[in-house]
């Protein structure tokens, strides 16, 4: 029997076809196409977040993955801060559809229990992905410890889709130094450097020059009218604490104030609204009346503190005023509302009023009440003219020396806003970068 | 010794915060922090050393039967009397803090009321003053009470029966020469605290230390 070598191959084709056939039905049926891959996937996901549920809120287990999750997850450590602040960016959901926000929960990557988990951040679905992890006080970051993140995308329904985890990668550590303020730097080297200049060349003996203040020329006069009158001087040191400036700069004023008065043999009545303040007060007028070769003549009811509250000192010193007519009273310090209330008093009780203060806010009602008043910085010059001393007198010309810098600055950038407006220009522009420097980081 | 001790405590704390202020690492905040936490502490002590005073200066005048010494019951009474409903008697004879109680009462019809009308008495201060700061007799004082009139009917709705150019007018005083002057102050103040601050904590101004620098 001849073998028919075409024909056997052949028929064995021809038998093999429909069996490839439903094979191949067979196999198209086990691969998924690409939506159900992606089904698929999600259910994956969606599996995952049931095991990574986090602790924080209300866990909501939800099986059906109807929203796309956030994507990759970059942590940076945020430069110039005290290693406690993280910038995070995240990839939004490609379908941003039926998310109403992302959550974002960060954890310590050694602690493996889902309570670890805390809620960082809510961010709503149009706002930019990117925040700065670190200012809540309750949910700190340590410096030296590796995080991990995760976001979950809110549905209107207030379900979580959770995306995978991501680990920071880095830790967050403090600077040394805050490059953001070189500027500041630079202009207070210069300051400082410019005010020691005049201390070293008034301690040398250079003579300079002080423009007259007129308040503080009066105070001697005050004293003597008080004096003569054989009444009280009040001398009001402001409601503020020691840590203000202006309180400090009044306490100095205090002193050589005490010091004449104790010359003079007059009573002071100096009521406190803050403790720390009162004990300083009466250290200086105690102080003071030593100085003066008068010790016995310091009466320790003279500095007292009288209370905390605002506007019941007020009227505890309009008290003193209506009651004891003191013939000049001095305020000098930081003020708030009770400014006018305090010199109108005054005002009306007939007494020599010289006010001072730093707080540009009261400086018109003082002006419209007292006699003389010391505005801004004269009250912090005032204890240099007072005292007549080289190194006083050099701090005060070396703060004219900065002030002398900043104007010639502002008239270039005057100069420079000219030139803008003929030229078609943008200097000051660049003037602006290169001097000032931003509040907010 | 008595001087030297607490100008070196104030100048390495001065230069301690001034470095401070350029460094952002942890270290750095721990010392800051720690010394804010300190001026509670020291303001709690001084606390009592001050109504040590307010009770010394008044017993005194009691004793001496110093005039107007009937005042002074004013405020020893309640000095006394507040702590003593808020804090010790107990809540079934009207003490404690709470709404129901002696302390709250108190505080509540006496204290705000008070304050309130302490406060309320600046609106009337604030017309007499302004009477007298406004009354044209020098010619800066006439431009003073036209730019005050011009600002202040620019502020109310009154302003714009006149047409717009006065409420324009007042927002430019406010917005140019008015903002321009407080800059000017606020950049002497500045300068004046630098000033001051660099004279205590190099021992140049001492008085702060008790008397007169010497």
């Amino acid at each position: 029997m001849r073998i028919n070598w075409i024909g056997i191959p052949a028929a064995l084709i021809l038998l093999m076809i429909p069996s490839l056939s439903v094979a191949q039905d067979s196999v198209e049926n086990l691969t998924p196409t690409d939506d159900t891959v992606s089904e698929m996937v999600t259910e994956d996901v969606a599996d995952e977040k049931i095991e990574t549920q986090p602790a924080a809120g209300e866990p909501l287990l939800e099986t059906d993955p109807g929203l796309d999750i956030p994507g990759m997850i970059t942590v940076q450590d945020k430069p110039n801060n005290a290693g406690d602040q993280f910038i995070v960016t995240f990839e939004p959901a490609v379908n941003p559809e039926g998310i109403q926000c992302y959550n974002v929960y960060r954890r310590v990557v050694s602690e493996e229990s889902e309570n670890a988990w805390d809620l960082v951040k809510v961010i709503p679905v149009d706002k930019p992905t990117e925040f700065i992890d670190g200012y809540d006080p309750e949910y700190p970051i340590e410096p030296g410890i590796l995080y991990e993140y995760r976001i979950a995308s809110v549905s209107l329904e207030d379900t979580e889709f959770f995306g995978p985890v991501f680990g920071a990668m880095i830790v967050a550590k403090g600077e040394w130094f805050h490059t953001g303020k070189v500027k500041v730097l630079i202009a207070g080297v210069l300051f400082i450097g410019l005010i020691f200049y005049y201390f070293g060349k008034a301690q040398r003996g250079a003579k300079m020059y002080l423009r007259p203040i007129s308040g503080i020329e009066a105070i001697d006069e005050a004293i003597g009218r008080a004096t003569e009158m054989g009444k009280p001087i009040l001398y009001v040191p402001g409601i503020s604490t020691i840590s203000d400036v202006a309180t400090i700069a009044s306490l100095t004023i205090l002193g050589r104030v005490a010091r004449k008065i104790a010359d003079y043999q007059t009573r002071i009545i100096v009521p406190n609204y803050d403790p720390i303040v009162y004990t300083v007060a009466e250290e200086v007028v105690k102080q003071a009346y030593l100085e003066a070769g008068r010790p016995d003549s310091y009466d320790q009811d003279s500095v007292f503190f009288l209370t905390q509250s605002q506007f019941a000192y007020v009227a505890g010193v309009n008290g003193i005023m209506m009651r004891d007519r003191p013939a000049t009273n001095f305020y000098l310090g930081m003020f708030y509302a009770e400014s006018l209330i305090l010199a109108e008093t005054g005002s009306l009780s007939g007494a020599i009023q010289i006010a001072g203060t730093d707080a540009v806010t009261q400086l018109p009602f003082f002006i419209t009440t007292c006699d003389y008043t010391l505005i801004g910085e004269e009250l912090y010059a005032a204890s240099a003219y007072l005292g007549h001393e080289p190194k006083q007198i050099g701090a005060v010309k070396g703060q004219d020396a900065c002030k002398a810098i900043v104007m010639s600055l502002i008239t270039l950038a005057l100069v420079l806003g000219v030139l803008d407006l003929v030229a078609d220009t943008h200097t000051l522009d660049w003037f602006r970068n290169l001097v000032t420097v931003s509040i907010v980081e | 010794m008595k001087r030297t001790v607490p100008l070196m405590i104030v100048m390495v704390g001065g230069i301690l915060m001034m470095l401070q202020y350029f460094i952002p690492h942890q270290y750095s905040q721990v010392i800051f922090n720690n010394y804010l936490e300190w001026a509670p502490i020291v303001g709690a002590f001084a606390l009592i050393l001050g109504v040590g005073s307010l009770t010394r200066l008044h017993t005194h005048k009691i004793r001496r039967k110093a005039k107007n010494w009937q005042y002074s019951w004013a405020v020893l009474i309640p000095l006394f009397g507040m702590p003593l409903f808020g804090l010790i008697i107990p809540q079934s004879l009207g003490g404690g803090s709470d709404v129901h109680g002696v302390h709250d009462f108190l505080f509540m019809h006496i204290q705000v009321p008070i304050q309130s009308t302490m406060f309320s008495l600046l609106a009337f201060y604030i017309a007499s003053a302004a009477f007298r700061a406004f009354r044209a007799k020098s010619a800066l004082a006439t431009i003073l009470l036209l730019a005050a009139v011009i600002v202040m009917l620019g502020q109310v709705p009154i302003g714009d029966v006149f047409g717009r150019w006065l409420p324009n007018t007042g927002l430019w005083i406010l917005r140019y020469p008015n903002l321009a002057a407080k800059r000017a102050i606020m950049l002497g103040v500045g300068f004046g605290m630098l000033a001051t601050n660099l004279k205590i904590i190099f021992g140049v101004e001492r008085n702060w230390l008790g008397g007169a620098g010497k």
